[in-house]
C-alpha cells in the first residue's frame, strides 16, 4: 500500500560544503555521498554541525561555500519549497491550527497533487493513525505526533527524507518501537533517509552507513559494524561505544604486527588493523574483547597481557557486568563480561590480570586528547 | 475553611474541587462587586434616562421618569448620518491601522526576535506616544495641519493644493488622527501573538513546498489571528465612540461629527439627556451586535 504512492529515493551529494556563522565555523568543507535508497545516519555530539548540515540540505540554511546535489542536480540555490526534500523535525513542527489529516495533506495541496485527502488518509493508514485524522496535533501523544510528522513528510514521496533527531523526545520503549517502524517503512518504500542523531545505539541500530561527525567534520564513515570494530580516531573509539586506549612509542615491527611500549608493557596490534606505524601510536581494545584472570596467563605472541591490578568497581547492567580494573603504573581498564554463568566470580579488590587477543587490537590515526603533548 | 486549606500545610489531595471552586469564587467577589457598582449602575441609569420625557414645566434640562421609546426613533432619525459616519470611520481607520500595524508587529516579533536591543527599542517606540497625553498629541497634529502651517503651505507651493484648500476639518484629517491614536492598540496584541509564533512551523511550511507567501497566508497569519482579532476590537470599539479627534476643537469640522460628538453636544450643550442616552445605548448595542458577528465569523471564539 505504501509503495503505491512513494517513489524511489535519489542520491545526495555534498561537495566541499562549508558553513560559517559569525564567530565560528559550524561545518568545515564537508564531502559526502549518500547513494539512493540508503539509510544514512549522521552521528555526533551536540554542536558538531550535524543539524546545520541537515538544514543546509533542506535549504533552511545557505552554505557559505560548496554545493548540494540531489539526484545529480545542483540545488544549492533553491529555496526549501523548491527542493524534493522533506524533513521530520525534532519537535515535529505540526501545524496546531489544522487537523492531523490537513497536516498530512499540506504538502500535497501545495504541489497541487490530485486527491490530496485520500492520499493523506492512506499515509495515515501506513502509520496506523487514520482513526485520529480529525484530531488536532496537540491532542495526540508524543509518539503519535511523531508518526503524523513522518506521514506528513513521506506522503510527498521526497527524493530524500531528513530526520532531525525525531526520536529524541520519546521514552526508551517507544523509541525502540519507532526505530523498528522507521526502519521497516524505509526498507518498504525504498527512500533515501538521512538521520541526524546523537544517540550512537540508534545510529548503529538503524543505519546502513554511519558518519561520525565532530567539530564540523566527518571523522569516520562506514557500516556500523566496521566503525565499531575498527575506529580510526580516538573520538570515534570513545563516542561509538567504549574503548581502552594505550599510547606509546612503536618498539617492534614485523610483517604481521607492530608493538608499542606502554609504560613498560608491550602491546601489540596486527598491521591490518592500524592506521599509523611509526612514532607515538594509540592502540585500543573494546571492553567486551578483554578478559580478566585470577592467575597470570602465560605470555604468548597472540595475546596482550596487563597486570596485576585490583578491581575497583563492578557495575551490574543486566546482560553483562562492567568491571573497572586499576593496574598500578598503567591506569584504569574497563572490562565487560557477559552474565552467562561462566564468568570468574570476583569481588571488589580482587587481584586480576587483563588480557585480549592481538587480533582484537586496533591502532588509531591520532592520539586521544591530552596525549598529544606528552613526549 | 477554604482559606485554611490554602494557607496551612494541608496536603493537596485534601483540597476537594468544591473547595477550590469556592476559593475562586471568593477571589472573584471584589471584581464582581466592582463591575456591579461601576458598570451596571451607570448602565441602568443610562437606560432609565434614555426613556425619560420632558418635564411638564417645560424647563430646559428637566426630565422625568417615563417609558418614552420615541426617544430612540428621534435619535436615529435625527443623527443617522453621524451614526453611519461613526461606523464608517471606525471601519476605515481599523483597516488602515491593521495594514500599518501588522508589518510593524511582524518585524518586531519575527525579524528582530534574536536582537533584544532592537526589539526593545522598537517596542518602546510603539508605546512612546502613551507618554504624552492623547489630547496634547492630537492638538499637535491640529497645529501641524492648520491652515497656515508648513505642511499646508508646502502642498500649496508645489501645486498639489489649490489656494483655498485645507486639511483640518476634512474626513482625511479625522481618519488620520484616529489611525494615529489607535496604532499602538493594534500593534501590541498582534505583536504578542506573533512573538509566540514558533518559527519552526514557518520552516515546516517551506519544507512542505509552500512558497513564502503561501506560508504566510496558511501558517503565520492564521496563527496570529487571535492578536489580529483583539487588535481590531481594541481599535474599532473605542474609535466608534471617540469624540476627541472628530471634534471641531481638534481635527474635525462641521461635517465630520461622529456619535461621540453628538452625544457630547446633547449632554453638555443642548442638555437633551434622553436623546444623548438613547444614542449611547444604541452605540453600545450596535457594537455588541457587530463584534459578536465578527468574532463568530472569524471562527476564533476559542482562541480569544
Amino acid at each position: 500500500m505504501a509503495t503505491d504512492f512513494v517513489a524511489r529515493g535519489q542520491d545526495l551529494e555534498l561537495v566541499e560544503v562549508r558553513k560559517e556563522f559569525p564567530g565560528f565555523v559550524a561545518v568545515e568543507s564537508l564531502d559526502l555521498k549518500i547513494p539512493a535508497g540508503e539509510f544514512f545516519a549522521l552521528l555526533g555530539p551536540s554542536g558538531c554541525g550535524k543539524t546545520t548540515t541537515l538544514r543546509m540540505i533542506a535549504g533552511l540554511e545557505t552554505p557559505t561555500s560548496g554545493k548540494v546535489l540531489i539526484g545529480g542536480k545542483d540545488v544549492t540555490d533553491q529555496k526549501p519549497h523548491e527542493r524534493p526534500v522533506n524533513t521530520v523535525f525534532q519537535n515535529y513542527a505540526l501545524f496546531p491550527h489544522m487537523t492531523v489529516l490537513e497536516n498530512v495533506a499540506f504538502g500535497l495541496r501545495q504541489r497541487k497533487v490530485d486527491d490530496p485527502l485520500p492520499k493523506a488518509t492512506a499515509a495515515l493508514e501506513m502509520v496506523e493513525l487514520n482513526h485520529l485524522a480529525s484530531r488536532r496535533p496537540q491532542q495526540l501523544s508524543g509518539g503519535q505526533q511523531q508518526r503524523v510528522a513522518l506521514a506528513r513528510a513521506l506522503v510527498n514521496r521526497p527524493a530524500l527524507l531528513l530526520l532531525d533527531e525525531p526520536l529524541g523526545a520519546l521514552d526508551l520503549k517507544l523509541r525502540r518501537q519507532m526505530q523498528l517502524e522507521l526502519k521497516d517503512i524505509q526498507s518498504e518504500v525504498g527512500l533515501t533517509f538521512l538521520h541526524v542523531t546523537h544517540d550512537q545505539e540508534e545510529a548503529m541500530d538503524m543505519a546502513d552507513t554511519v558518519a561520525v561527525m565532530n567539530h564540523g567534520r566527518i571523522e569516520q564513515m562506514g557500516a556500523p559494524e566496521k566503525l565499531y570494530d575498527r575506529p580510526k580516531t580516538a573520538f570515534v573509539a570513545k563516542f561509538l561505544g567504549q574503548s581502552n586506549l594505550f599510547v606509546g612509542e612503536v618498539t617492534d615491527k614485523s610483517s604481521e604486527t607492530i608493538s608499542i611500549n606502554f609504560r613498560g608493557n608491550k602491546i601489540t596490534a596486527p598491521n591490518s588493523r592500524i592506521e599509523k606505524s611509526s612514532g607515538k601510536v594509540a592502540i585500543g581494545v573494546r571492553p567486551e574483547k578483554t578478559e580478566f584472570h585470577e592467575s597470570k596467563p602465560a605470555a604468548s605472541s597472540t595475546q596482550n597481557v596487563l597486570g596485576p591490578g585490583k578491581i575497583t568497581d563492578i557495575r551490574f547492567t543486566g546482560v553483562s557486568n562492567q568491571y573497572q580494573i586499576e593496574i598500578p603504573e598503567i591506569g584504569e581498564i574497563t572490562v565487560f563480561a557477559q552474565n552467562v554463568g561462566r564468568s570468574p566470580v570476583v569481588e571488589l579488590g580482587a587481584e586480576v590480570w587483563v588480557s585480549w587477543k592481538v587480533e582484537h587490537s586496533f591502532g588509531l590515526a591520532d592520539l586521544p586528547t591530552g596525549e598529544e603533548d606528552i613526549e | 475553611m477554604a482559606f485554611v486549606a490554602l494557607g496551612g500545610n494541608a496536603p493537596a489531595k485534601a483540597q476537594t474541587p468544591t473547595k477550590t471552586g469556592r476559593v475562586a469564587l471568593y477571589l472573584l467577589l471584589p471584581g464582581l462587586f466592582y463591575l456591579g457598582l461601576f458598570f451596571l449602575t451607570p448602565l441602568f441609569s443610562l437606560i432609565l434616562t434614555s426613556l425619560k420625557a420632558p418635564s411638564p414645566s417645560g424647563e430646559i434640562g428637566r426630565y422625568e421618569v417615563a417609558a418614552e421609546f420615541g426617544n430612540y426613533l428621534y435619535a436615529v432619525g435625527q443623527y443617522l448620518p453621524q451614526i453611519i459616519r461613526s461606523f464608517g470611520f471606525a471601519l476605515l481607520a481599523t483597516i488602515i491601522a491593521l495594514a500599518i500595524s501588522y508589518p510593524i508587529a511582524y518585524f518586531i516579533a519575527v525579524k528582530a526576535r534574536n536582537k533584544p536591543l532592537l526589539k526593545g527599542l522598537l517596542l518602546t517606540l510603539v508605546i512612546a506616544p502613551f507618554f504624552i497625553s492623547m489630547l496634547l498629541r492630537t492638538f499637535a497634529w491640529k497645529q501641524i495641519f492648520s491652515n497656515d502651517s508648513w505642511v499646508v503651505n508646502t502642498l500649496k507651493d508645489i501645486g498639489i493644493f489649490g489656494s483655498d484648500s485645507y486639511i483640518i476639518g476634512t474626513n482625511f484629517a479625522v481618519i488620520f488622527g484616529l489611525v494615529y491614536n489607535f496604532i499602538p492598540f493594534m500593534t501590541l496584541p498582534i505583536f504578542s501573538s506573533l512573538d509566540r509564533l514558533d518559527l519552526r512551523l514557518v520552516e515546516a511550511g517551506g519544507d512542505l513546498y509552500a512558497n513564502p507567501f503561501t506560508t504566510f497566508r496558511k501558517i503565520t497569519f492564521p496563527l496570529s489571528l487571535p492578536g489580529v482579532i483583539s487588535g481590531t476590537l481594541l481599535t474599532f470599539i473605542p474609535i466608534s465612540g471617540d469624540y476627541v479627534v472628530a471634534s471641531r476643537d481638534f481635527l474635525g469640522g462641521p461635517d465630520t461629527a461622529m456619535i461621540g460628538n453628538v452625544v457630547e453636544a446633547n449632554f453638555l450643550r443642548i442638555q437633551d439627556y434622553p436623546t444623548a442616552s438613547a444614542l449611547s445605548v444604541l452605540l453600545m448595542a450596535a457594537i455588541v451586535v457587530l463584534v459578536s458577528i465578527y468574532v463568530r465569523r472569524s471562527g476564533t471564539e476559542d482562541l480569544l
